[in-house]
């Protein structure tokens, strides 16, 4: 009971300047709906031509590239925002704002989990408003031929998914963070970890047909298995698209989730020891 | 009998060879204001981060409201508030969210949050602002909302490191006037300052510190009268032949040459003592250019403990705060 509390006003806090900061909230929404609205539509009448080369065989749906993509936005957006997430800790360190924590009767490790939630709250209100934002006016074609109390559990898997990832990736970033003494190296890593681990997924193409490299770099990439789970819920366990069958069994889909549950325990692990060695005299 | 609310004994830190804390002891009674008076890099804060646990003990001990800053940390955290040396204000939340989340990080219930806050608001005058995110107020309201939040758990002892540095006088005063209010409402204070008029305005006992040594503790006017009853400041025409010429002829006056003129500390009567002075200066030619005869004063306290004055110098502990904007 206590360990559920104890975190609150971390996360509190986090939330007030997330709502705060209106043009940064916007902002983080924009992307994804600028990548959507350009590049998904722009490359969706590139690809969509060329799906009459491809024979599908009756029976399977064939799903045009907005709605393909439009998974891979959303795990980008996920990605981007939790990749942020912790370099409010640079900060709060270099200013000295930890010490009122650190000084505090409240455990170090309750400002990691707080932040953590923090990273599932902003994940989830993104991933939602992209759906909506993405069925209703882009065209995304995103459950079809589910009924409702099936839309419910597939937006609920999605939000599992998206949240497991986010923590992930916001426990990474505030290890990094609290071990880096500037804003400006944190930008660097941060960069220099983005732009690979969203090329180098399945979020905008399938990654079988990369050389060998980067298609082992896609196995260990975090985001294929968070697109995995997306993709599965969204939009099924059976389809074609850019010319590609795609089937979800659910082995592939329990695994996908496996990888990011290994992935955030290990970063997890990684945040905690960078926390509990930080130093802020 | 008062009761020691801080007993340290044989406290020492070092930061690779450098000794910041140097085999201190020294006891706080409650309900006291007790004072650290030295110089930059003296070893207050040092010492403030041990007292409050943000630092871990590496030899001697120290008990803080009854708990061990060693084996009871959390302990220790729970009775006491902090403000410290620099600024730690999150620049994005108001004055009312800041209090609240200080609350809300050491467990202070909902309603209990709110009331205190009231009552501090009230204290340190800040009802006006309540609203007004931190970046927005005055050097003065920054501290004295420190000030605030140090109190927002009613610790037994509340520790303020430096409170005043680098503020005007009238914002000086004032904060002053609230140190005071909350000592009166039983608060113990464990202050550390490097100004003089601070720790003698303010303090019970002050306890002089330089290069991690304690070197006396005694209350304010204890501390003047171990010097002599009065000061004589006198300008020559040849300070340095004055000052050998009276140091071979006034056996009982303590005599020290400095750049703006010597000072003459006496245990007798000032003005009962400046004919002497006259005649025998008269008679070795030497002009007198001007005399001051006054009671000590906390500096020539201090010089005369540690041997040399403190100088409002700005070391790299004291620099301005920078102001990157956020994002994210
Ligand atoms: N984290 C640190 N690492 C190394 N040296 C330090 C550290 N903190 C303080 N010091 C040194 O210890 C000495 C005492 O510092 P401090 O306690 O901050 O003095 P004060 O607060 O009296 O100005 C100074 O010489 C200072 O440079
Ligand atoms: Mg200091």
């Amino acid at each position: 009971m206590i360990m559920k509390t104890e975190f609150w006003p971390v996360f509190w806090k986090e939330m007030i300047k997330f709502f705060r900061f209106k043009s940064l909230f916007f902002t983080t929404l924009v992307q994804p709906a600028l990548w959507m609205a350009f590049f998904g539509t722009a490359m969706s009448s590139n690809f969509d031509r060329l799906n009459v080369l491809y024979s599908i065989p009756s029976g399977v749906g064939q799903v045009g590239y907005l709605t393909f993509m439009g998974a891979g936005v959303i795990a980008m957006t996920a990605l981007f925002t939790s990749l942020y997430g912790g370099m409010t800790l640079i900060y709060d360190k270099n200013f000295g704002l930890m010490k009122e924590m650190i000084a505090s009767p409240m455990q170090r490790s309750q400002i990691i989990l707080g932040l953590g939630l923090s990273g599932i709250t902003k994940g989830f209100i993104q991933a939602i408003i992209i759906m909506v934002f993405g069925t209703l006016f882009l065209g995304v074609d995103f459950f079809s031929q589910q009924n409702l109390p099936g839309i419910v559990c597939s937006v609920l898997g999605i939000l599992l998914f998206v949240g497991t990832f986010s923590l992930g990736f916001i426990f990474l970033s505030s290890g990094i963070a609290l071990r880096l003494e500037t804003h400006e190296g944190m930008q660097g890593i941060m960069t220099v970890l983005s732009m690979p681990l969203f090329f180098v997924s399945n979020a905008l193409y399938p990654a079988d047909a990369f050389p060998a490299v980067l298609k082992a770099l896609s196995v260990i990439n975090p985001l294929t298995y968070l697109v995995n789970g997306i993709r599965y819920f969204a939009i099924g366990n059976d389809f074609y698209a850019l010319g590609k069958h795609y089937i979800y069994t659910t082995e592939i889909v329990s695994w996908s989730y496996a990888a990011l549950l290994i992935f955030t325990l290990c970063t997890f692990v990684f945040a905690m020891d960078s926390i509990n060695n930080v130093s802020v005299t | 009998m008062e009761r020691a609310i801080i007993t340290v004994r044989n406290l020492e830190h070092r930061f690779g060879d450098l000794q910041a804390v140097d085999d201190i002891s020294f006891e706080v009674l409650q309900g006291e204001i007790f004072s650290f008076l030295g110089p930059n890099g003296a070893g207050k804060s040092t010492t403030i981060n041990l007292l409050t646990t943000l630092m871990k003990v590496q030899k001697g001990e120290a008990i803080v409201a009854g708990h061990n800053v060693a084996t009871d940390s959390r302990s220790v955290r729970r009775s006491i508030g902090i403000v410290f040396q620099n600024e730690v204000l999150d620049r994005d939340l108001t004055v009312r969210e800041t209090l609240e989340f200080h609350g809300m990080i050491y467990q202070v219930p909902r309603e209990k949050r709110r009331e205190i806050i009231e009552d501090l608001l009230e204290i340190v005058d800040l009802g006006s602002k309540r609203n007004v995110r931190t970046k927005y107020l005055s050097g003065g309201m920054k501290r004295r909302l420190e000030i605030a939040r140090g109190l927002m758990t009613r610790p037994k002892i509340l520790f303020l490191d430096e409170p005043t540095i680098g503020l005007d006088p009238q914002t000086r005063l004032k904060i002053w006037e609230h140190i005071r209010e909350i000592n009166d409402s039983g608060t113990t204070i464990f202050l550390t300052t490097h100004y003089m008029d601070e720790a003698d305005n303010l303090s019970d006992r002050i306890a002089i510190i330089d290069n991690g040594k304690i070197i006396v503790t005694e209350t304010p006017d204890n501390l003047k009268q171990s010097l002599g009853r009065d000061v004589i400041r006198i300008n020559t025409g040849d300070n340095r032949a004055a000052t050998s010429l009276l140091k071979n002829n006034s056996h009982d006056l303590s005599i020290s040459r400095s750049d703006d003129g010597i000072t003459l500390i006496t245990e007798k009567d000032g003005s009962s003592v400046l004919p002497s002075i006259l005649n025998l200066l008269n008679g070795a030619g030497i002009d007198l250019l001007n005399v001051d005869v006054k009671k000590p004063t906390l500096d020539e306290v201090f010089v005369h403990y540690t041997g040399r004055e403190i100088r409002d110098e700005p070391t790299d502990k004291v620099q301005p705060r920078p102001r990157p904007h956020r994002r994210r």
